[in-house]
């Protein structure tokens, strides 16, 4: 542990960019998928991806903690590239938490304990020592009363804010979001994205597939338009929402505004 | 009291035969009136029957003298043993065939149904191959098959397939050595018995070290080497007080030695192979029953493969495999009478066979039998019920 916190934060500042894809392509069998991605996401940046379904956004994310495997091109996380390399692969997941769609919590797991097994078998840690870690998210998520209750119990914004909780405890420098509030009632959309919007102000390196372009207004740095698997476009949220280059970018723009 | 509708006077009441309350009590109690009426006459005509036909009743023959003898008997058994001993005998050979059968087809189903799910081409196209044969043909034709075409086609016992000079295999049977215990052997079950409670206080003390500071103990390897290894110890400080009674060739036979008849071998192989292609599509319909979801959340908070198989994926797998591997069980210790067609001496061929057959006594022989195989039957589903409720998935 000791290794990893003191050898990250001067490290990647160094080097500019936390997160390096260069020249990514991915197929699923004859279909091209992702063509020619070239992305650099440097420490605290905040980057929201959008674009029609289909086009790509949550593979190209799941490839940066190898949930889908590149076939061609680099991608280069914290100075560690993401190879068949299972020490490589390890490494990197525990640099890089994920939130997604479905919240994904293991139902027969309390509250607490989703949030500390990856402490206890991944870290090595106490269960003591992983509890105490595992309340101090779950009051930062606002939830420390759920502890011992099961997700089945709890509303869909509730474990969503659970999911966040689990990944923030494996203390990651890069936080990755697939659609985190697709699959909420409307009134429970707000809960997450305040969470989310508490972690971007604590200087998290973020990266969100969504498609609330308030939060992206308010929170990214750079908006990112994906399409048919090409990043087509890519700018300051401002000028994006405002000012849009491509014909394809106006076309999805006027039909979710 | 006015007729005001929204006074909230009650209402005037309907005859009693409108009344839905007194109706229902009205059908169950003709119902249930019927039901004895009819059990009534059934058995007070079979009593009837019986006695006009000179037909005793009641449960004396249980300690009559039984005058058979019986191919396979865990306990002491001969002809002078009496109808009750024929029972205890039956019961003993079922629950023997049962209890091995639903072993090994648990076994058998958990490997399969996970080979299955491979992704080595050649592993899961050889389970698929296993389940779609066995389980599509019938159990019968299986036991037959074992006991008729692959048991008794081989060699005389003078024949023998001989392993090492100390297992024989022929057309009798499978002989194997028989342990013959000596004098100072009694301090290695002590030892094991040691073993065992070392072993289980250290697991704990493992557990609470690892809760408390985080370092992980090799339990499953430090667990085997002292169960294997402090009787072993034991065993050669005792001076090795343990002989093997080889089985021998004596005039047409093997003498000494266990033997398993070759009806065991075949009604125990067909049950667990016919059973395990069941389970193993329990386990299958499991495994595939948890969401990939949960897969690439424990994938993403860097949980190993190995891990994640065993902490997240099969206890909610369980979830769905336990009811049905509770009927495979109930399946199999019903299926075991079967034992009938190639002779294997269980409870229903033994009791409700030979005895029956002999005392004439079909009400009081058949009653027992269906009585022992309800009771085995509600013992594995009320075990299989409450370990199904600890693994239940807890929701609102």
């Amino acid at each position: 542990m000791s290794e990893t916190d003191t050898a990250k934060p001067e490290m990647s500042a160094s080097t500019g960019a936390m997160i390096q894809i260069q020249g990514m392509h991915k197929w699923y069998g004859e279909f091209h998928v992702l063509k020619d991605i070239n992305l650099n996401v440097a420490k605290g940046e905040r980057i929201v991806i959008c674009g029609p379904s289909g086009s790509g956004k949550s593979t190209m994310i799941r490839c940066i903690n190898r949930l889908e495997e590149h076939q061609q091109g680099k991608i280069i996380v914290e100075g560690t590239e993401l190879t068949d390399d299972v020490k490589h692969i390890d490494q990197i997941r525990r640099e890089v938490g994920m939130v997604f769609q479905h919240f994904n919590l293991f139902p027969h797991l309390t509250v607490l304990e989703n949030c500390i097994i990856a402490l206890i078998w991944v870290r090595k840690m106490s269960r003591r020592e992983a509890e105490e870690i595992g309340m101090k998210f779950l009051e930062k998520v606002k939830i420390p009363e759920q502890a011992r209750k099961y997700p089945g119990q709890l509303s869909g914004g509730q474990q969503q804010r659970v999911a966040i909780a689990r990944s923030l405890c494996m203390n990651p420098s890069i936080m990755l979001f697939d659609e985190p509030t697709s699959a909420l009632d409307p009134e429970m959309i707000k809960e997450v994205l305040d969470t989310m919007i508490q972690l971007a102000e604590s200087g998290m390196t973020m990266l969100c597939v969504t498609h609330e372009m308030g939060f992206a207004k308010t929170v990214a740095n750079r908006v990112i338009f994906m399409d048919g698997g090409e990043i087509i476009e890519e700018n300051e949220p401002e000028a994006f929402f405002s000012n849009p280059q491509h014909d394809r970018t106006k076309l999805f723009l006027s039909q979710i505004m | 009291m006015s007729a005001d509708p929204l006074s909230g006077a009650a209402p005037a009441k309907a005859a009693l035969w409108r009344r839905p309350v007194f109706r229902s009590t009205v059908f169950q109690v003709l119902l249930i009136l019927g039901v004895v009426a009819i059990a009534n006459y059934l058995f007070t005509n079979t009593l009837h029957n019986l006695e006009q036909r000179g037909i005793s009743t009641g449960f004396g023959f249980l300690s009559m003298e039984a005058g058979f003898g019986i191919l396979q008997t865990l306990i002491p058994y001969d002809e002078t043993y009496t109808f009750g001993r024929t029972f205890l005998v039956g019961l003993l050979n079922t629950l023997l065939v049962s209890g091995l059968g639903i072993f090994l087809a648990t076994l058998i189903g958990f490997v399969m149904g996970v080979a299955r799910l491979s992704s080595n081409w050649l592993i899961a196209r050889i389970a698929t191959v296993y389940i779609e044969i066995f389980r599509n043909i019938p159990l019968l034709l299986q036991i037959l098959f074992w006991y008729f075409a692959v048991l008794q086609p081989l060699p005389q016992p003078r024949q023998s397939l001989d392993l090492g000079g100390m297992f024989f295999l022929n057309n009798r049977g499978f002989y194997l050595p028989a342990p013959v215990f000596e004098a100072g052997f009694n301090l290695v079950w002590i030892a094991l018995a040691i073993a065992v409670v070392v072993v289980f206080f250290m697991a704990r003390w493992a557990r609470r070290r690892q809760e408390e500071t985080g370092q992980q103990f090799h339990t499953v390897y430090v667990s085997l080497a002292i169960l294997f290894g402090l009787p072993l110890l034991v065993f050669l400080a005792a001076g090795t007080p343990l002989t093997w009674e080889l089985p021998a060739l004596k005039g047409f036979n093997f003498k000494g030695g266990v033997t398993i008849i070759p009806e065991l071998m075949a009604l125990l192989t067909a049950l667990s192979i016919y059973t395990g292609a069941f389970i193993a599509e329990a386990v299958r319909s499991g495994i595939l029953a948890v969401s990939h979801g949960q897969t690439e959340a424990a994938y993403a908070v860097g949980l190993r493969p190995s891990v994640t198989l065993r902490l997240v994926i099969i206890p909610q797998a369980l979830r769905v495999i336990i009811p049905q591997l509770t009927s495979q069980f109930l399946n199999l210790t019903k299926n075991s009478s079967l034992a009938t067609a190639v002779g294997y001496p269980d409870l229903v061929a033994v009791f409700a066979g030979t005895t029956l057959n002999q005392t004439g006594q079909a009400v009081e022989v058949i009653a027992m039998t269906m009585g022992v195989y309800l009771t085995i039957s509600l013992t594995i589903s009320t075990f299989m019920n409450w370990y199904n409720k600890k693994k239940q998935l807890v929701e609102r």
